[in-house]
């Protein structure tokens, strides 16, 4: 049923990428597709996990819910589901849901007839989870590696990590990785205001269009981007938050094993200083 | 046959510069010929300037020299005016705030005294460009959406620099203007506090800055997405919704079975943006004042896991 005034017309068949008309259909507002079958089967199987491996650990209480990954003399082996077993199907499932979901939003693109710039934007989240629980560890050569599932003991994780580098600000991708973030919630605060402020300008006031937007931020800094161009650098600037996260945590352990400010010192050795 | 993606601006279009709209009576001329830039029309607009200086604008700018020149001199005279010991070791030169014998008394110069003078130029030099935002939008008939988003970053600058360290008493709560040392001065205010992360507030502020990143994401691939249909008009498609922005909600819907508008995405980025230093301020405000250590907060109410005791106990430092 399509429950938008206009989302009737939208509702053509075709687009998938496998199975044909097979899943070629919607349920409530959701499309469904072969990868909305297999995003379906592994979220909930991978929900449930996380749930039933929370009871056997007897976390009833939430935050300090704490599904670890398997000890490091596991390597990279499987290991049993009470000793990190749980924690190895969970990220199976969360990859293979994950997965399953860009190419959902690359079927419903190509049903609409629009480009891949979401699923694009949005491989880069995906790649940022692989690179903690895959990448990593296996450079590392163990499942222990990888961060656990919980909302606070991830946190530990993080906390437990970074210091292990003594200091990870030092980490020179980890500060690109925070100015991406930082800068990219400006730039969204600038991007937000900016058309709420053109399309609400207070009373009395007619409603203003691209030329005013770009005006303002002439007159503000001398430049602006445009419209088309802000969406631009809004997917860079979130894409690059999430890739120079992953290469940040990658390069930690697999890369450089000494404390981060320690990097620095080539630029305090460079022949320039004499 | 691929469809077109839209990536960069293939075809660029070169007219005259456009000046900008006349402004009201009052107001100075705008500065810089515009000029444009190939590169630039690759991403975004190729032109370049003009600008609007103003008074506001020269005398937030003239603040901010000053605050740099204080901050520069001083690292400066820190490797005795020795330049080139001063690149090489810019990234760990500081001026440091008073020590904290000083509490919130004015220090001799070279003890924390240039670092306050340079503290309130800079926030003089925000305050004005925050003057100059809200003026700026008011002269071309705009709403002042941006200098309020705005004031949520200056409310989380004022918090770490100036609230808190007026309520804790002491300028040595307050930041170091420098490269590693801003750095080291988070860590340490961290580790002292007993591990921000377990600071609510703060992962409410990480949880709006990563969900930031999500949100810009998700908007801006799915306004290039639907830029084919002339998408990026988007005060157009919040006053006249076209098929881009139905297309755009659709993706959304059939998705995750909820979509925004085109204004109402706006205002989602509104509040995400916002909220990040929001919260950050809040949470930087009760760290120390109202809670001593955020690792002990969290024991108490019980949202702290539950490690194995590989090591001997550790007695709690404040209680010896």
């Amino acid at each position: 049923m399509a429950l938008l005034s206009f989302e009737k017309k939208y509702r053509v068949r075709g687009g998938t990428l496998i199975g044909g008309d097979l899943f070629d259909f919607w349920v409530g507002p959701f499309f469904v597709g072969f990868f909305g079958v297999t995003a379906a089967l592994f979220a909930v199987l991978g929900t449930a996990l996380i749930f039933y491996a929370a009871v056997q650990n007897g976390d009833y209480n939430v935050w300090r819910i704490n599904i670890a990954p398997p000890d490091i003399s596991y390597g990279l082996k499987f290991a049993p589901l009470a000793l990190g077993g749980y924690w190895q199907l969970i990220t199976i499932c969360a990859i293979g849901a994950f997965v399953s979901w860009a190419l959902r939003q690359v079927e419903i693109c190509r049903k609409l007839g629009i480009g891949y710039h979401v699923p694009f934007a949005f491989s880069f989240a995906i790649f940022a989870y692989v690179a903690l629980v895959v990448i990593r560890p296996v450079l590392l050569g163990a499942w222990g590696f990888g961060f656990p599932y919980g909302i606070l003991s991830h946190l530990d994780w993080v906390s437990n990590t970074g210091y292990q580098f003594l200091h990870f600000h030092y980490n020179p991708a980890h500060m690109l990785g925070v100015t991406f973030f930082f800068t990219n919630a400006l730039a969204l605060a600038l991007h937000g205001s900016l058309i709420l402020s053109a399309a609400n300008p207070g009373k009395g006031e007619p409603v203003k269009l691209a030329e005013h937007e770009g005006v303002f931020f002439r007159d503000i800094v001398g430049y602006s981007v445009g419209t088309l161009g802000i969406h631009r650098v809004g997917v860079f600037l979130a894409v690059s938050a999430a890739f120079w996260s992953a290469v940040c945590i990658v390069l930690s352990g697999p890369f450089w094993t000494r404390g981060w400010p320690e990097w620095w010192g080539w630029w305090y050795n460079l022949p320039i200083w004499g | 046959m691929a469809e077109y993606q839209n990536i960069f601006t293939r075809v660029q279009v070169r007219g005259p510069a456009y000046p900008g709209i006349p402004l009201p009576a009052g107001d100075d001329p705008r500065v810089i010929k515009p000029f444009f830039n190939y590169l630039a029309g690759w991403l975004g607009e190729p032109q370049i300037g003009p600008l609007y200086v103003g008074r506001l604008g020269l005398l937030s700018f003239a603040f901010f020299f000053v605050a740099f020149e204080i901050v520069g001199l001083n690292m400066l005279a820190s490797v005795n005016w020795n330049w080139l010991q001063f690149w090489r070791s810019l990234p760990w030169l500081a001026l440091e705030p008073p020590a904290p014998a000083y509490g919130l008394h004015i220090p001799p110069l070279n003890e924390g005294g240039w670092w306050l003078i340079a503290g309130f130029f800079l926030t003089a030099s925000v305050l004005t460009w925050w003057l100059r935002v809200y003026r700026r939008a008011v002269q071309l008939g705009l709403g002042t959406h941006a200098a309020w988003a705005f004031a949520s970053a200056i409310f989380l600058f004022l918090s770490i620099g100036f609230i808190r360290p007026v309520l804790m008493g002491h300028w040595s709560e307050s930041v170091p203007f420098g490269i590693f040392p801003h750095l080291d001065w988070t860590s340490a205010f961290s580790i002292r506090y007993g591990n921000l992360y377990y600071n609510p507030f703060h992962m409410l502020s990480i949880a709006f800055l990563y969900g930031s990143a999500v949100l810009f994401a998700m908007h801006g691939g799915t306004v290039l997405a639907v830029s084919r249909f002339g998408g990026e008009r988007e005060v157009e498609q919040i006053l006249d919704r076209g098929t881009a922005y139905e297309r755009g909600a659709l993706l959304w819907r059939w998705c995750m079975g909820f979509n925004a508008t085109a204004e109402s995405i706006h205002r989602w980025a509104w509040w995400f943006a916002v909220l990040v230093t929001l919260t950050g301020g809040i949470g930087i405000l009760l760290t120390g004042t109202v809670v001593d250590n955020w690792y002990l907060w969290g024991a108490k109410h019980g949202i702290v896991p539950v490690w194995p005791n590989v090591f001997p106990p550790v007695p709690d430092p404040a209680a010896l």
